[in-house]
């Protein structure tokens, strides 16, 4: 992976920077010590490692300005970052940066119920916001698989998704306001309990903008009143095509499932041998979860096993308690686990529309076989969202640069069939060199003005998302235009 | 007046442009601050380009009916969730809006506190930008975090960052059923902690909208139910029991009578043909009665409160009025000579205003996309 050359000036001033940041902070929320840093050389994708200039962890937003209005003086680059589970190297530092950990903002600032918001610093974890409503029967809806570690932060900044977004959306459809601070340490609110905007749409742009335009501080987030109740059915087939046809053919029928996940027959063999779910051995599985009062859950099952049975499943099995309804999502909740298991792998996320499904499993299956590495399918079925899980041998020469080139492979499919290089997990670096796949030299240019205009020294999060050809070259036009 | 037919006109259109743009779509939308310039209609773009109910997204070019659009949906017994708003009538204009016209206004009715604003639905933009270059964001599909999220930014820009050419949609499933749950005789006050208590409840409200004229000198608060039928009964009935004791209630559930009392409320019928200008405010719900009061006039409550919709008497400016408050307020409805004399849109912070001025010089940097109409 390509990144640029540390600042050397920056690198030279390190003692004098450092000590800036400690006169603005507490005494432990500055690291600078090599040992200590290592801590934050990567998130988690940890094929690539690069330990910082420091890290800070600031415990305000008035904190995090101070902090920012430094680097931006002395020219420091800075890398926000949560809890450093980005699967696309979205916190990776660079040596000449310092990295702003949102970490000990953890704090709920305002509960209300009445108007169903919720107030949190952007530290706080994504399943302990749904944790501070819980006792009134509310939850906050976007569910990623790493929620329990995961933070509302990295939340806003990939605006991530999660298995129940069929019905309720993604984070940018649950987020009403945020704090951010400027690179340059100006503090802006955007958005609030209130609904839309006065002007532009800001907080939609600043919603999986990856860290690159501000350092999201404080988020307002929609909060839900639990359905009454959820059950999931699980059906088995034998193809691919007719498992895809299937979950169009419930879409059509006027039903909104809640989640409609899939998995394949390399991923529902990994997971029956290490979580015992006791999966069919099938081509194709699909889990459908409905929700509303036992009447109504009737009801809608009724009708999707109805539509399940006409395309003649070789299993189908409604969950008629909680224990039947945990058994069904065993296997698919430790499918990433159980794939980790086998070998090192690599979770993809492209997406591609639901009509291509049949057709993108045969050619990865095909690019499998000439690649001579594993893949299974696991993914949300009801949106396209894909996550092809590429097994390798990291200790095996030259397997992870085959790997990398089968996934670029894969995602080049699924732009090719309509669809796009990421669904939730971010671009970072993973895909930054693939951008040029799906936009056009003008498309990008048009995102990075919006860089420009939030953050016109390029200071946050450095190397992220753009081709680094293409961000050099427009910046060096930038500047000639203003020279 | 330049009437382009496809991407490339509107792109030759932009960047010949000697003057300023006035973009247009079913010129149903009379909004903001009054543009003079050429006039730019994208109504030649027109045409529905893909529609797969199986994956819930259609794709339009942006100069497509809106009505051409809904009936596609419903003969597949599909729909837009965000169930955009017909202002004809209350601006008192004729013509045929566009779907690029919905989108550039973001225009969102009642079912925007449950399912969300167009900017929700919205998966992908083709836009022309102020230096004529053709640029695309997003896609065709629901999940996509592919680089900067322009979509959001465009929907609500009313044609100050590009000229739309094309526009793609998550759309929802049809509905078997509705009905609506109405109370009658409540406060504002007292309807928008009943709305707040619906709302909290795992019910599935789809609209929940307060008139405190109401009828026959009742105010009446109606929460609406959609679904399969046994679903819409049951949840109609909890309601009742959930609310018993505020005030008197009683459900109506003629599909007919349910769907025209919504559409009144989208279209805030009660305000057409009369005297005066019309704001609309979005506040927190709790706050809505308050901001109300402080407005003066009449006042219409959608989005469980969190919507004022208001009357008052022509030619003020109701912000001064407001003084601050957490949210905003729109001049929706008002004489050129108004419109042209205070600004339409709520006024920003400086420093959020300074990041919207940067960007539109950066996709308008000559400045004549409907210069000056968001303000
Ligand atoms: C096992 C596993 C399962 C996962 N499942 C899912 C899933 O189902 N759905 C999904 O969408 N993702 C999933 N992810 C990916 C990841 O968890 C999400 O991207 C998550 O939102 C990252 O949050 P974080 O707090 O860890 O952010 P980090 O990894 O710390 O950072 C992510 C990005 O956010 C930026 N950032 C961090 N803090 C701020 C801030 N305060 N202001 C501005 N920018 C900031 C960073 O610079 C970086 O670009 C999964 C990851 C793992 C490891």
């Amino acid at each position: 992976m390509q990144m640029p050359e540390p600042n050397s000036g920056v690198l030279s001033n390190k003692a004098r920077i450092v000590a800036r940041l400690r006169g603005v902070l507490a005494k432990d929320a500055v690291i600078d010590a090599p040992e200590e840093t290592r801590a934050y050389e990567c998130d988690a994708l940890t094929a690539y490692r690069c330990p910082p200039l420091a890290a800070v962890l600031p415990a305000s937003t008035e904190e995090v300005a101070a902090v920012l209005k430094i680097c931006h003086e002395e020219g420091v680059p800075v890398v926000p970052r949560g809890a450093g589970t980005s699967l696309a190297g979205g916190a990776l530092p660079t040596a000449d940066s310092v990295i702003l950990g949102v970490a000990r903002m953890t704090e709920v600032l305002d509960t209300d119920y009445a108007n169903r918001v919720i107030r949190v610093q952007t530290g706080r974890t994504n399943l302990s916001v749904t944790g501070a409503v819980e006792e009134e029967d509310f939850f906050y809806a976007p569910d990623p698989s790493s929620q329990l570690a995961c933070a509302i932060a990295g939340n806003i900044a990939m605006n991530s998704g999660g298995a129940h977004c069929l019905k309720y959306g993604v984070t940018t459809n649950n987020l009403l306001g945020v704090t951010m601070v400027l690179m340059d340490g100006t503090v802006v609110e955007l958005g609030g309990a209130h609904l839309d905007n006065a002007g532009y749409d800001l907080l939609g742009l600043v919603c999986g903008s990856e860290g690159q335009l501000g350092v999201v501080t404080e988020a307002t987030l929609r909060i839900l009143r639990k359905p009454e109740g959820a059950r999931p059915v699980l059906i088995g087939y034998d193809s691919n095509e007719v498992a895809g046809q299937c979950v169009s053919d419930i879409i059509k029928a006027g039903v909104l499932p809640v989640a409609i996940e899939f998995m394949d027959r390399p991923c529902i063999r990994a997971t029956e041998a290490f979580a015992h779910a006791g999966y069919p051995d099938c081509e194709a599985l699909l889990i459908v979860e409905v929700e509303g009062s036992e009447s109504e859950i009737d009801a809608q099952l009724g009708v999707i096993t109805q539509i399940a049975r006409k395309h003649d499943p070789v299993e189908l099995r409604e969950s008629r308690s909680a224990e039947e309804s945990a058994k069904i999502w065993l296997g698919r909740k430790s499918a990433f686990g159980a794939m980790g298991q086998i070998n090192d792998y690599m979770c993809l996320d492209g997406t591609i529309p639901v009509s291509e499904l049949p057709y993108v499993l045969r050619r990865i299956g095909e690019m499998s076989k000439d690649y001579g590495l594993g893949v299974g399918n696991v993914f949300h079925a009801g949106d396209g969202n894909m996550h092809p899980l590429i097994l390798f041998d990291a200790n095996k020469s030259g397997d992870l640069e085959k790997c990398e080139a089968f996934g670029a492979d894969i995602l080049k499919l699924c732009v090719e069939v309509g669809g796009c290089l990421t669904g939730e997990h971010g671009v970072g670096i993973e895909k930054r060199d693939l951008m040029g796949t799906q936009f056009s030299d003008a498309d990008m240019a048009a995102q990075m003005r919006v860089k420009d205009v939030f953050d016109p020294e390029w200071l946050l999060n450095p190397a992220k998302v753009f081709p680094l050809s293409a961000s050099q070259a427009h910046r060096d036009a930038e500047r000639d235009v203003a020279a | 007046m330049p009437s382009p037919v496809d991407e490339r006109e509107v792109s030759d259109a932009v960047a010949g442009a000697e003057g300023p743009l006035r973009i247009v779509g079913g010129g149903t939308r009379p909004v903001g601050r009054p543009v003079a310039g050429k006039v730019l209609s994208a109504k030649g773009l027109s045409g529905i380009e893909l529609y797969e109910p199986g994956a819930l997204t259609i794709v339009a070019k942006a100069g497509t009916p809106l009505a051409e659009i809904e009936a596609a949906l419903a003969s597949a017994n599909q729909r837009l969730p965000f169930e955009p708003s017909d202002m004809r009538r209350l601006l008192g204009r004729s013509g045929e809006p566009t779907i690029g016209g919905v989108v550039a206004a973001n225009a969102s009715g009642p079912r925007r506190i449950q399912a969300g604003a167009c900017r929700d639905s919205l998966i992908g933009v083709r836009f022309v930008d102020g230096r004529g270059t053709v640029l695309k964001n997003g896609g065709r599909v629901m999940k996509n975090v592919t680089g900067y999220d322009l979509v959001k930014l465009m929907a609500g820009s009313y044609g100050t960052l590009g000229v739309l050419t094309e526009v793609a949609f998550k759309v929802l499933p049809g509905v078997e059923a509705q009905a609506c749950v109405m109370i009658h005789g409540l406060s504002d006050v007292a309807a928008v902690a009943a709305m707040s208590k619906a709302f909290g409840s795992p019910f599935e409200v789809s609209g929940a909208a307060h008139s405190p004229a109401g009828e026959a000198g009742q105010s009446v608060t109606k929460l609406r139910l959609e679904g399969f039928a046994d679903s819409v009964a049951y949840r109609a009935g909890k309601l009742r029991e959930l609310l018993a004791g505020i005030g008197e209630i009683t459900i109506e559930d003629d599909p007919d009578r349910v769907k025209a009392m919504w559409r009144d409320l989208r279209d805030v019928a009660p305000f057409h043909r009369r005297e005066g200008d019309v704001w609309r405010i979005s506040v927190k719900p709790s706050d809505g009665p308050a901001i109300a009061a402080r407005a003066g006039g009449e006042a219409l409550y959608d989005w469980g409160g969190g919507l004022v919709w208001v009357l008052v008497p022509a030619g003020t400016d109701l912000r001064a009025r407001l003084g601050a408050f957490a949210g905003h307020a729109t001049l929706i409805r008002a004489s050129e000579e108004t419109r042209g004399r205070m600004s339409v849109f709520h006024p920003e912070p400086a420093p959020v205003a300074a990041l919207s001025e940067g960007l539109r010089r950066q996709f308008d940097p000559k400045g004549i996309l409907n210069p000056g109409v968001m303000g």
